[in-house]
């Protein structure tokens, strides 16, 4: 109670303090800031900073400076619809957000409803991470765009390496107990059966949400069922934690992971995380990009995080060319724009597919590795890249029936 | 199969052990001074973060003593400067006082050591197995907690069965205005006591924050736990409390370890359940961390008193 309550006041001085700032342009990132899953979101709040500056140094949104305003939601869909509306009232009209598929869903429906109902008040929705494949399926929305591959995709991708490696013979799922890990443990089913109908899932498990402190019970099962591979999509502490406990039990199998590069488990692991830890993403740890590299550097140096969200620096690069392009910051001019948009990218070409509003990029594999040019963490750990699957192989089609505003 | 049991019955021990260490001081201080303090989770963070600290100039094993030390003086302060005068004013004060006391600790914590987790590890040679049973490592750090804990545990018995302030302690339990009588300083072991209680929590935070994670909510997933275990062992019964952290820790392990879902159990049991139904296919493993709340219904329900409590709550 005492806590939210600071944090209104905190955040109501915020949007009261800014709200004088002309010729700005504010992106509210309504993400878990404290909590067991605040290294998750408070990463991507120092990396929308970082990258705002560059943005800013540029010329802007359409010519205004870009600020970026942190709200907390504990990834409590209840506290986000709070937050949202406390941006709203700060006359923010874009939001983005990532961590939670729980939370993205609320998100969606409550902009939808007040879009509906305030015709030129429009907020228009950026989602850099929350990967339920229904978003831009069968719920997909006109106000919602989705800088990250959904978990469909990324399953489409890891079961593709997966399928070649012919020493997998059993794999053992293990996700988070709400829609997004569902949607994991459905797609990596489904997929591996087409794609490697010899192999067997050995497990498939689910377990609360941020709420698991101990996995050693998982892991002796996950030993004790034979498995040569895990496939997870845990993400904040749940992946540390996971990862962490199997390394300190010796678990030799592999594990394939959407988010195994999240913070904290380069430096929890160290060595025994060498070979073992996969991780389906849109970058890597390699930074053999010139510009990148500088940014990893710099990012480190000021912020203390990694560069490790290309998907925010993209996000913000498409916001900034719809906006120039529309030569305004009203959400419906810039959303019109954004649709059907391609920007080159460090990786190659992205597009934000028209139709549901679902960027299509290329997506790589990489693995822990020790001696890496740019470590993660201060360490000299880092993820190195192992395949890459170019964009039309990680793509997949749409039931999106989008309506649009007239 | 064996080798499930087998790691699945030393980590619910090791997990179970834990939970006492946090539980004793809990169950002490109420059999005491009749406070449940709901900061007292709080001071297992506060020991886990200490200890973190510390241990960056100390090394793991002085900071072991020293961190549960600190916060031992801590909650003695917090008792002779804070719910001493709070008592006056009766229970509820108290509750309350220490209910306000657990969120100044939390948010204390998150402004000194940030929002997230703190690389709080064990040393590097702790890491390194103790054995290795059907391919799987069983670390010297685990090794080493069940021990301290057993440790512990005996010390603990001793100090108040063998001892003579142990003999005051127990006398004060049940009949404290007699011992007050007998000129002995009540309110002063009131604060030993409470100092102490603390000083356990923060011993297990020292062990715990490496196991489990040392992060600013550390303290709200362990605290209503912890409830559950005194609860369900007896409100202010340390016997009862043993038993019922173990009893939580093999139920939670093994839950997650038994491959079954609602449907098979109930079925077995003679019902008649859909194994594709929404609630039939809810399995053991995802029911894991609800388990001591289902503990603590039935408990509640069946035996209001506890495992070994001699009171009604």
């Amino acid at each position: 109670m005492l806590k939210s309550f600071f944090t209104l006041i905190a955040a109501s001085l915020l949007l009261v303090g800014t709200a004088s700032a002309a010729e700005t342009v504010k992106l509210a990132l309504i993400d878990p800031l404290t909590g067991p899953m605040a290294g998750a979101g408070q990463p991507a709040l120092e990396h929308l900073k970082f990258e705002a500056k560059r943005i800013n140094a540029n010329g802007g949104i359409a010519g205004k400076q870009l600020e970026i305003v942190g709200l907390d939601n504990k990834v409590n869909p209840q506290e986000s619809l709070i937050q949202l509306q406390k941006a709203i009232d700060g006359g923010i009209q874009y939001i983005t957000q990532g961590n939670g598929s729980s939370v993205a869903s609320a998100l969606i429906g409550a902009v939808e409803k007040h879009n509906q109902r305030n015709p030129g008040k429009e907020v228009l929705y950026m989602n850099y991470a929350a990967v339920d494949p229904s978003f831009t399926n069968d719920r997909c929305s006109f106000w919602h765009f989705r800088f990250d591959a959904n978990a469909d995709m990324k399953m489409n991708a890891l079961t593709t390496y997966i399928a070649e490696n012919k020493d997998i013979k059993k794999v053992y799922l293990i996700n988070q107990d709400y829609s997004f890990g569902h949607a994991v443990s459905d797609a990596a089913r489904k997929m591996l059966a087409e794609k490697r109908p010899d192999i067997e899932i050995v497990g498939n498990d689910f377990h609360p949400l941020a709420k698991v402190k101990d996995f050693t019970p998982y892991i002796s099962k996950i030993q004790s069922s034979g498995a040569d591979a895990v496939i997870s999509g845990n993400w904040g502490q749940d992946i540390t934690l996971l990862v962490k406990a199997a390394a300190e039990f010796g678990l030799d199998a592999p594990f394939y992971t959407y988010y195994g590069a999240s913070s904290g488990v380069v430096t929890q692991l160290g060595d025994k995380g060498v070979g073992r830890i996969y991780q389906i993403n849109e970058y890597y740890g390699d930074f053999d990009d010139e510009e990148m590299a500088k940014r990893q550097v710099n990012m480190y140096k000021e912020t203390g995080w990694d560069f490790y969200y290309l998907r925010l620096s993209t996000m913000l690069d498409m916001f900034k060319k719809a906006a120039d392009k529309a030569g305004s910051t009203d959400p419906v001019a810039v959303a019109k724009a954004m649709e059907g948009m391609s920007l080159e990218t460090p990786t190659g070409e992205v597009v934000m597919r028209a139709e549901d509003h679902q960027i299509q990029l290329p997506m790589f594999i990489s693995v822990m590795q020790d001696d890496m040019k740019y470590g993660a963490e201060g360490t000299d750990y880092n993820f190195h890249k192992v395949a890459r699957i170019d964009r039309d192989e990680v793509t997949l089609p749409t039931t999106c029936r989008m309506r649009r505003p007239k | 199969m064996l080798e499930l049991v087998i790691f699945s019955a030393l980590n619910g021990v090791l997990y179970g052990l834990l939970l006492f260490m946090l539980s004793s001081g809990l169950t002490l201080i109420f059999s005491m001074m009749g406070v449940l303090n709901f900061a007292h989770a709080s001071f297992y963070m506060l020991g886990a973060y200490f200890a973190y600290t510390l241990g960056m100039y100390t090394g793991f094993w002085p900071a072991l003593i020293l961190a549960p030390l600190l916060v031992g003086a801590l909650g003695a302060l917090v008792e002779r400067f804070g719910l001493r005068r709070v008592h006056a004013n009766g229970h509820v004060a108290e509750l309350l006082f220490t209910f306000g006391l657990a969120y100044v600790i939390d948010e204390l914590v998150q402004m000194i050591w940030g929002t997230v987790a703190v690389a709080y590890r064990e040393p590097s040679y702790m890491r390194e197995p103790l054995f290795t049973l059907f391919g799987t490592d069983y670390s010297i750090f685990r090794g080493v907690v069940i021990l301290i804990s057993i440790l512990m545990f005996i010390a603990l018995w001793y100090l108040l069965k063998k001892t003579r302030v142990g003999m005051m302690i127990r006398a004060a339990l049940t009949h404290g205005e007699m011992v007050g009588h007998l000129g002995h300083n009540v309110p002063r072991l009131f604060m030993g006591v409470f100092g102490f209680g603390c000083a356990l929590a923060a011993l297990a935070g020292v062990i715990g924050g490496p196991l489990l994670a040392t992060e600013p909510g550390m303290a709200a997933t362990l605290g209503p736990i912890v409830f559950v275990v005194v609860v369900v062992g007896g409100m202010g019964s340390l016997q009862g409390a043993f038993y019922a952290s173990l009893l939580i820790g093999l139920l939670q392990t093994f839950f997650v370890a038994i491959n079954a879902s609602l449907a098979d159990v109930f079925n077995a049991l003679g019902a008649n359940l859909d194994p594709y139904g929404e609630v039939g296919r809810i399995s053991l493993a995802t029911l894991a961390p609800m388990t001591p709340f289902i503990l603590l219904v039935l408990i509640l329900i069946f035996r209001p008193r506890g495992l070994m409590g001699e009171l009604e709550p």
